[in-house]
């Protein structure tokens, strides 16, 4: 069972402000949702490698070749906010 | 005109009957008719459509078209990114974003010559099943405007089944092309995992994500991945191989073909009208000298509960990217942290919250191997079953979904909506290629879909079978009355 403070845990982790109220549904729907998830542990992997991926290629190499890339303009281009040449964040480190 | 495959407008084009742009105008204006009550598209780029078809008329004319989808009309899903039109992802974080370039599939497409309509609604992030979860407006199925039209794919779906785009392009990561096409009663593709490069396709869950086209007919359908497959130096996950001559393949039939049945498929409590019509349509391929075997997929039935949590893990890692700084909607905080807490409190959805919360709880400390590992290890399970199967059978044949389109509002809690993908999940954890096509119809007349799965990298024989299917039967006739 998740309780209270895991939810509000996972969602400081994500990055989620959620409200008094989203909380608390959050906190049911994900017991809800992890009950019937539950169900694998029935299900016997002694043994069983896990598959991450279903496609067996491993470290896909290319030759390191230089090439025309966006301009700074256009990958500033959607930026919500922005200095010149840089992203705008607001104050990260206090003074 | 409007329900006519793309490879008969082409040929009306080579003809001289028919041109591009009166193609392309007439499906402008039946979308400006018709999509307020539907609400298949997002956006509609009609000035650069009707440029690209002017063009493709221009070769046409000339003797030069570019290929098979020259002037083909189509619609993208808002995943697929497109340079200088918004890509949305049906969210609102993504309101405004105008992406710098096109995607690998997009570029191709365009290389086709094909003209692009505009791009088509999806759930949010295509998280569902049921396209009543964007952020902007649900997409209605044009069957029955009451119903969904499937999803998360649903805006392309009921773009082709409603006339308003001649094929589409979508993404499968759990059933998002198959189940839409079954509810739409058209035909719809998820290729082998690696077979279509996903560079440019807004990421959902990346070890799943597939991209594939709907179509009027199987013929469309082998045009259309024909023109998007094979591999991409920018994405290392694609596939190396020779895309096969699908054409050439098409009308080789079934005779001779051992077709699978899985048990695991046809269940007690299973809607009686969808067994009806996929035993139907399993005697029509015998009746075309298909041999027909019994396979047993166990691990089927947890299958769905490995899928809850592989997908939210890679998505709430794939999501983390929408911060507020790059792009995107910004929401102010007082510093940072809040400032992207607040931004994706406002920009997320409930349905994308709780699976990135889901996700965030499944990879996190002393949570993984309980959760995130042993899915891998299932995952793993319903590969070998699959290989096991495929050892000896040729293509595996079962039905798309446990039930037909249902009402808007009618899968409130979200368990019941993640059932919908109990028979098109298994494909996405083992990789295999699918096609959903259209087998018949309810009593209150509502499309049923036919699955066929194949090997890895064996589109060509699962697009034979359908081909087969479809010239042996007349579903394909029927079409729903938009007017």
């Amino acid at each position: 069972m998740i309780d209270r403070k895991d939810v509000e845990h996972v969602a400081r982790l994500t990055r989620l402000h959620l409200t008094e109220a989203e909380l608390e549904r959050m906190r049911e729907q994900l017991n809800s949702i992890l009950a019937h998830l539950d169900t694998l542990r029935l299900v016997d992997t002694t043994g069983v490698e896990p598959t991450s991926h279903a496609v067996d290629v491993v470290n896909v190499m290319r030759e390191d070749v230089e090439e025309p890339c966006f301009s700074q303009d256009a990958m500033l281009a959607n930026a919500p906010d922005r200095s010149g040449e840089l992203f705008r964040v607001p104050r990260i480190i206090e003074e | 005109m409007m329900h006519r495959p793309i490879h008969e407008l082409t040929d009306a084009y080579r003809r001289g009957d028919l041109t591009p742009t009166a193609a392309a105008e007439s499906y402008l204006a039946r979308i400006a008719a018709l999509d307020q009550r539907v609400g298949a598209y997002l956006t509609v780029v009609r000035d650069d459509a009707l440029a690209a078809a002017v063009e493709s008329e221009r070769r046409w004319r000339a003797g030069t078209p570019l290929g098979p989808l020259d002037g083909a009309p189509l619609a993208l899903k808002d995943v697929l990114c497109t340079r200088g039109v918004r890509t949305t992802c049906g969210s609102k974080i993504l309101e405004k974003f105008v992406p710098p370039y096109d995607a690998t599939v997009v570029e191709r497409l365009r290389a086709a010559g094909a003209v692009v309509l505009g791009k088509t609604n999806l759930d949010e992030f295509a998280m569902g099943s049921s396209t009543e979860h964007s952020a902007f407006h649900p997409t209605r199925n044009p069957w029955d405007l009451t119903r969904v039209p499937g999803g998360s794919s649903g805006g392309s779906s009921a773009a082709v089944a409603g006339g308003l785009a001649a094929g589409a392009f979508g993404t499968d990561t759990g059933g998002s092309i198959r189940q839409p096409a079954a509810f739409c009663g058209v035909v719809g593709m998820k290729p082998t995992y690696g077979r279509v490069s996903r560079y440019g396709v807004i990421a959902l869950a990346s070890s799943l994500d597939q991209v594939g086209p709907f179509a009027q007919d199987v013929e469309d359908t082998a045009l259309l991945l024909a023109a998007i497959a094979g591999h991409d130096r920018r994405d290392s996950t694609s596939i190396a191989a020779p895309v096969p001559d699908y054409m050439a393949e098409l009308s080789k039939g079934v005779e001779g073909l051992t077709l699978g049945l899985p048990d695991e498929y046809f269940i007690d409590g299973m809607d009686p009208e969808i067994e009806r019509a996929v035993r139907e349509a399993i005697e029509v391929l015998r009746g075309l000298g298909a041999r027909i075997e019994r396979v047993s997929l166990p691990t089927t039935r947890h299958a769905l509960a490995a899928y809850y949590i592989i997908l939210p893990a890679e998505a709430s890692s794939n999501l983390a990217r929408y911060d507020g700084v790059k792009y995107g909607l910004r929401v102010a905080g007082r510093d940072l942290i809040d400032m992207e807490s607040r931004t994706r409190a406002a920009g997320f959805g409930a349905e994308v919250k709780r699976r990135i919360m889901l996700g965030t709880y499944a990879l996190s400390a002393g949570y993984y191997d309980a959760y995130y590992g042993k899915a891998q290890s299932v995952r793993t399970l319903v590969r070998r079953e699959f290989a096991a199967a495929f050892a000896k059978v040729d293509l595996i044949v079962a039905p798309t979904t446990p039930n037909v389109a249902f009402r808007h509002g009618e899968k409130e809690d979200p368990l019941s909506m993640y059932l919908n993908d109990v028979f098109t999940i298994p494909g996405n954890l083992s990789g295999i290629p699918g096609v959903s096509v259209p087998c018949g119809f309810s009593g209150a007349g509502l499309p049923i879909g036919l699955q066929i799965l194949g090997r890895p990298l064996d589109e060509a024989r699962v697009l034979r079978a359908a081909y087969a299917y479809e010239k042996a039967t007349a579903w394909r006739t029927r079409q729903p009355e938009l007017v």
